[in-house]
């Protein structure tokens, strides 16, 4: 257990210590917040769907919540390359309690950063419809970052070295978050793009997330949780199996 | 305390370590010399559970590190060829750290993490972050963190890799001291003869995955008719250059770069 704490910690530490880290990992959502939100305020309105800045903001939370946990999970990549891995790898200590504590922290980095955030979102001028919710929001945003926390390990213990990130950018990452629903609603898309954002985890996340924010649903959220439960207890077990196969 | 027999390690066909034999006693200082891709870091890999046996028997402290992995990690403490440690945390965090992944009692880890910083002259920086040390001063740390469980057995492999003189005059002594005080039996690997030569007792010479001698220093030289273990190392191995980055374990390395087999 101590192991498992031990890791944990490491990642807060890094995280709090990485401060101009923590500004520039701001930019991209404030970037899609500010351009998105404002830039297509307008057409939304006139399409009679209310205010874009309301329906995108939990998208670019999750979308926050999505980068951060997959690159906390990829940064074992990092750690290979910089050597810290093996001094993990080597200790008397079952492989799973280090990607554990490897995972949690890297899960609750994200969902701190998501929080950032949304933080930034209530400045933009962003309302929680329901503030009762948010609690139901948090716990959205804590499995949406254990999914991909545990996604990104299994993506990181299975690369050798840092040359495959770019692909995991473009072919990973980028259709997960541009498939989910984060930055257009769901009903009414053509049947091929339907299904495939049916297939994306991100978009029950966003679902759940959008569904305890501003109250608006398209899976409706039992469904969202159910899902989101299931995927992080696969990518969490199926990130430990890759992870227990590593050798350096 | 270390014993090996016909220990083999293949990468697909190629034979990176055939069916090597060795012996140390208990608070022997034990060096492993050869050139580059001789398959000196791929044994100590697999002392230190860190590779599979392909085939052959092990035994570290009268445990078998196929089996009992846990147990014989307990035991021993290594210091990698490149380096292990957080960069972004302080020594004492990195220290912290080891201890609890080691089950170092608090209070002990503390007493000890202290002790051990002061011996290796790190003490006044315990709370500096370690990416702003000196190449010596995180070889120094490494050894004080590889030591905080007290193992039984110190792994080094090729400590003294890019240090200056210096530090590597201090390392060596303190390597030394510890052997001769706490009696921690020391596996060592390096390419600095002088190195071997001073502190090792006994030294197995390692080519193309054999050994190809193994005695004291002075039976080494005996045996080859030379005057200095350069001499002899250079008599056994050869003059051929090895290059490093294109040995086949490289080569298998790069094969399987990107998707893990």
């Amino acid at each position: 257990m101590s192991a498992i704490y031990i890791l944990w910690l490491r990642e807060l530490r890094r995280y709090t210590r990485s401060r101009v880290q923590i500004i520039a990992s701001l930019g991209q959502p404030v970037l899609y917040l500010v351009a998105l939100g404002f830039g297509m305020g307008a057409v939304y309105r006139q399409a009679g769907r209310g205010s874009y800045l309301q329906f995108v903001a939990p998208g670019v939370i999750a979308m926050t919540v999505l980068f951060s946990a997959t690159f906390s999970g990829i940064a074992l990549l990092w750690d290979r390359q910089f050597g810290f891995l093996k001094e993990t790898l080597v200790a008397p200590v079952p492989r799973v309690f280090i990607m554990l504590g490897r995972t949690c922290g890297a899960a609750t980095v994200a969902l701190l950063q998501g929080a950032l955030v949304a933080v930034v979102c209530v400045i933009a001028g962003f309302r929680p419809s329901n503030l009762a919710l948010l609690p139901e929001g948090l716990a959205f945003l804590a499995l949406i970052a254990l999914v991909f926390a545990g996604l990104g390990t299994t993506v990181g213990s299975s690369l050798k070295d840092m040359q495959g990130f770019q692909m995991v950018m473009n072919f990973l990452v980028m259709p997960l978050f541009f498939l989910s629903g984060a930055l257009y609603p769901l009903d009414h898309l053509p049947s091929v793009l339907a299904a495939v954002t049916r297939m994306d985890p991100l978009s029950y996340g966003v679902d759940g997330l959008r569904s305890a924010l501003i109250g608006q649903t398209h899976f409706g959220p039992a469904l969202d949780a159910t899902v989101l439960i299931i995927l992080a207890a696969a990518f969490v077990c199926l990130g430990a199996w890759r992870f227990s196969r590593i050798e350096v | 305390m270390i014993r090996a027999e016909n220990l083999t390690r293949k990468f697909g066909d190629f034979i990176a370590v055939d069916a090597v034999c060795f012996e140390v006693g208990a608070g022997e200082i034990f060096a492993f010399l050869g050139p580059n891709g001789a398959g000196k870091t791929t044994t100590i890999k697999m002392l230190t559970t860190l590779l599979a046996v392909t085939s052959g028997k092990l035994e570290i402290d009268g445990l078998d590190p196929t089996r009992h992995k846990n147990e014989v990690r307990r035991r021993f403490g290594i210091v990698f060829q490149d380096p292990s440690l957080d960069q972004e945390l302080t020594a004492w965090e990195n220290m912290e750290l080891h201890g609890a992944l080691y089950h170092v009692p608090r209070k002990l880890r503390r007493e000890r993490s202290e002790a051990l910083l002061t011996t290796f002259g790190l003490w006044d920086r315990k709370d500096g972050r370690v990416r702003e040390f000196s190449g010596g001063m995180r070889r120094r740390l490494e050894i004080a963190r590889g030591l905080l469980h007290t193992p039984r057995i110190l792994f080094l492999d090729e400590p003294t890799l890019g240090l200056d003189p210096q530090s590597r005059n201090q390392l060596w002594t303190h390597v030394k001291e510890l052997n001769r005080k706490e009696g921690v039996t020391v596996f060592l690997t390096t390419h600095y003869m002088d190195e071997a030569d001073r502190a090792a007792s006994r030294i197995a010479i390692i080519d193309h995955g054999k050994i190809v001698a193994l005695g004291t220093s002075q039976e080494l030289k005996d045996k080859t008719r030379t005057a200095t273990l350069e001499d002899a190392f250079l008599a056994l191995t050869g003059t051929a250059l090895r290059d490093e980055s294109a040995s086949p374990v490289d080569r298998m390395r790069n094969v399987a770069r990107m998707w893990r087999r």
